[in-house]
């Protein structure tokens, strides 16, 4: 589904602030797998999730999304084959919109716009329905402003608008992480529902350590921008968050030290 | 006082054909949070087409198309500026805006000023039968809301919308956010020229400095139908109509202070002052606001 070969990122280069971000990056996902990512701060979890969007253009390497060569693609033309959630939750939906626009825009998502009417009667019919799913009471605000919302429900509705139309791969950035625990939990709920649902192949960015091995069928820990340890099945069942501690201590050395107090368990 | 009562048909008048204006001000600076500065040449390009087409021999509704058109053909050089060129808006504006200055004159056949005989040719509206073009402004400013509330209606118009309101979101869903701003500045500046060319035509001329400041003039009106009219006027449609509100209100105000004795040289700053200060009225207010401990919130 998605096949990540030998990429490379610099930012800055050349200047003081020069920053290796990914560096000779492989990666590739299987049909239907959900992968939790973790790594310390710099590792480039979040990066690589933005070179898969788009958000900025590779050094080297290719990404493939299934078996279409997308590395100089424009963010918004392979916006058609993902889905977004990003860590901020002002970030994934249009504040000064109604709830039902925004769902329309993604419904729209990899279908060029016209001068057909923006909402369809049976596509708010459909929203209505598919809102009551979040359980939050927002089917009956349809005309409200996504910026009255709060951050929990403004990301439950971006998790919604992100898998409205079915995504070829779902790409979460932290997206529970600037929530209040229970408003999280709920979030992460609803993730792993969509995903079981619709069979979705996602890839979860988390900093917690406990989430990344309750959830998905894979793990993979990233260090230096690049993957050092990718566990999947039977073996990531029986994962604990020691054994995580463990295996990131193994691998990476003295930066552990650093790193440990990133990673909360 | 009789004076100004006298003056007022003929300031409602301009203040509606400066509210059209308002309207494309509104497009750029409320729908996609961009300060476009073209419009203090696009205006007077609109102007300028129409006087030079009409006095050429083409019918004045034609004009107004092409002065319409040449209005766009602007907006589309800034928007390309700032798209491909990475040109910030504001200096991409200033650049057509500058370059436009030369245009206008070329246009003009070199002469900063060019009159249009309203004796001699039709026109849709004249400062010699301030009624009719009172109902005539009007009914340019409706059709253009109309048209407007339409297109803000439909899919394209929708990802216009997002484009201003949230970039990372509007690509996240697929929208080009370039050539949606490229559109939008577009039908801005058309808009504008068009209410150039109605300016042209109530003043009986089009001249080289006829836009300038209409950056201006255009966002007091925007911000004044804001103040006022916000509370009450939700609808985009009657929003659009709260700009047009406002540049009535704006040249009422302004050929009241004049009759009260204001310099008429001192015009522009007057209006860079009402404009300095209601633009940061909000900011005052949110400073404010900050001062204030807010209770918590509870999250669902």
């Amino acid at each position: 589904m998605l096949e990540i070969k030998n990429v490379y990122k610099t930012f800055n280069a050349g200047t003081i602030n020069e920053k290796k971000a990914l560096n000779g990056l492989n990666l590739t996902l299987n049909d239907g797998d959900f992968v939790t990512v973790i790594g310390g701060n710099g590792a480039g979890k979040s990066t690589m999730l933005n070179m898969i969007a788009g958000v900025y253009p590779v050094d080297s390497g290719s990404i493939m999304i299934d078996g279409v060569d997308v590395t100089r693609m424009s963010e918004h033309k392979r916006a058609k084959y993902l889905g977004r959630v990003f860590q901020d939750p002002m970030m994934g939906t249009a504040a000064d919109m109604w709830i039902e626009e925004n769902l329309a825009l993604a419904g729209r998502r990899g279908q060029s716009r016209t001068l057909r009417w923006a909402i369809s009667k049976g596509e708010r019919a459909d929203f209505r329905e598919r809102l009551s799913e979040l359980d939050l009471g927002l089917e009956d605000r349809m005309s409200t402003k996504v910026g009255l919302l709060s951050g929990g429900q403004r990301q439950a509705l971006t998790l919604l608008m992100a898998t409205l139309k079915k995504p070829k791969l779902l790409l979460l950035d932290e997206h529970t992480a600037a929530l209040d625990p229970k408003t999280a939990a709920n979030v992460l709920r609803l993730s792993d529902k969509f995903i079981e649902e619709e069979h979705l192949t996602a890839l979860m960015v988390t900093h917690n350590m406990k989430d990344a091995i309750t959830h998905g069928n894979r793990l993979i820990m990233m260090n230096d921008g690049k993957v050092i340890l990718d566990i999947s099945g039977e073996e990531k069942k029986k994962l604990t968050v020691e054994d995580l501690l463990q295996a990131f201590n193994r691998i990476s050395g003295d930066e552990f030290a650093n790193d440990r107090v990133l990673l909360s368990k | 006082m009789l004076s100004f009562m006298n003056s007022l048909p003929g300031a409602v008048a301009q203040g509606i054909i400066w509210g059209i204006m308002a309207i494309g001000v509104y497009l750029t600076f409320k729908i996609l949070d961009v300060a476009d500065l073209t419009v203090d040449g696009s205006f007077g390009t609109g102007g300028a087409v129409l006087v030079i087409c009409v006095t050429g021999g083409v019918p004045v509704g034609l004009a107004v198309l092409f002065a319409f058109a040449a209005g766009c053909l602007a907006g589309l050089i800034t928007g390309v500026l700032h798209t491909k060129f990475g040109i910030p808006a504001i200096l991409a504006g200033i650049l057509t805006q500058l370059s436009l200055y030369s245009i206008n004159l070329r246009i003009m056949g070199g002469s900063a000023n060019a009159p249009l005989n309203v004796t001699k040719y039709t026109v849709l509206v004249s400062s010699r039968n301030v009624i009719s073009a009172l109902l005539v402004g009007l009914i340019f400013s409706v059709v253009i809301i109309i048209a407007l509330y339409w297109f803000f209606g439909t899919e394209l118009g929708h990802s216009l919308r997002a484009t201003g309101c949230n970039e990372s979101m509007a690509r996240a869903n697929g929208i080009n956010t370039n050539s949606n701003k490229i559109i939008g500045i577009v039908i801005s500046n058309g808009i504008v020229a068009l209410s150039g060319a109605l300016m042209a035509q109530y003043q009986g001329f089009a001249d080289i400095n006829m836009g300038r400041g209409a950056i201006v003039i255009g966002l007091a009106a925007v911000i004044i139908g804001e103040v006022i009219f916000g509370k009450i006027f939700k609808n985009f449609a009657l929003r659009l109509f709260a700009a047009v509100c406002g540049g009535i209100i704006y040249y009422v105000v302004i050929t009241l202070v004049l009759k009260l004795g204001l310099n008429a040289n001192d015009l522009k700053m007057f209006s860079a002052i009402v404009v300095a200060i209601f633009l940061a009225i909000p900011f005052w207010k949110r400073k404010i606001d900050d001062r204030k401990i807010k209770p918590v919130v509870e999250e669902v």
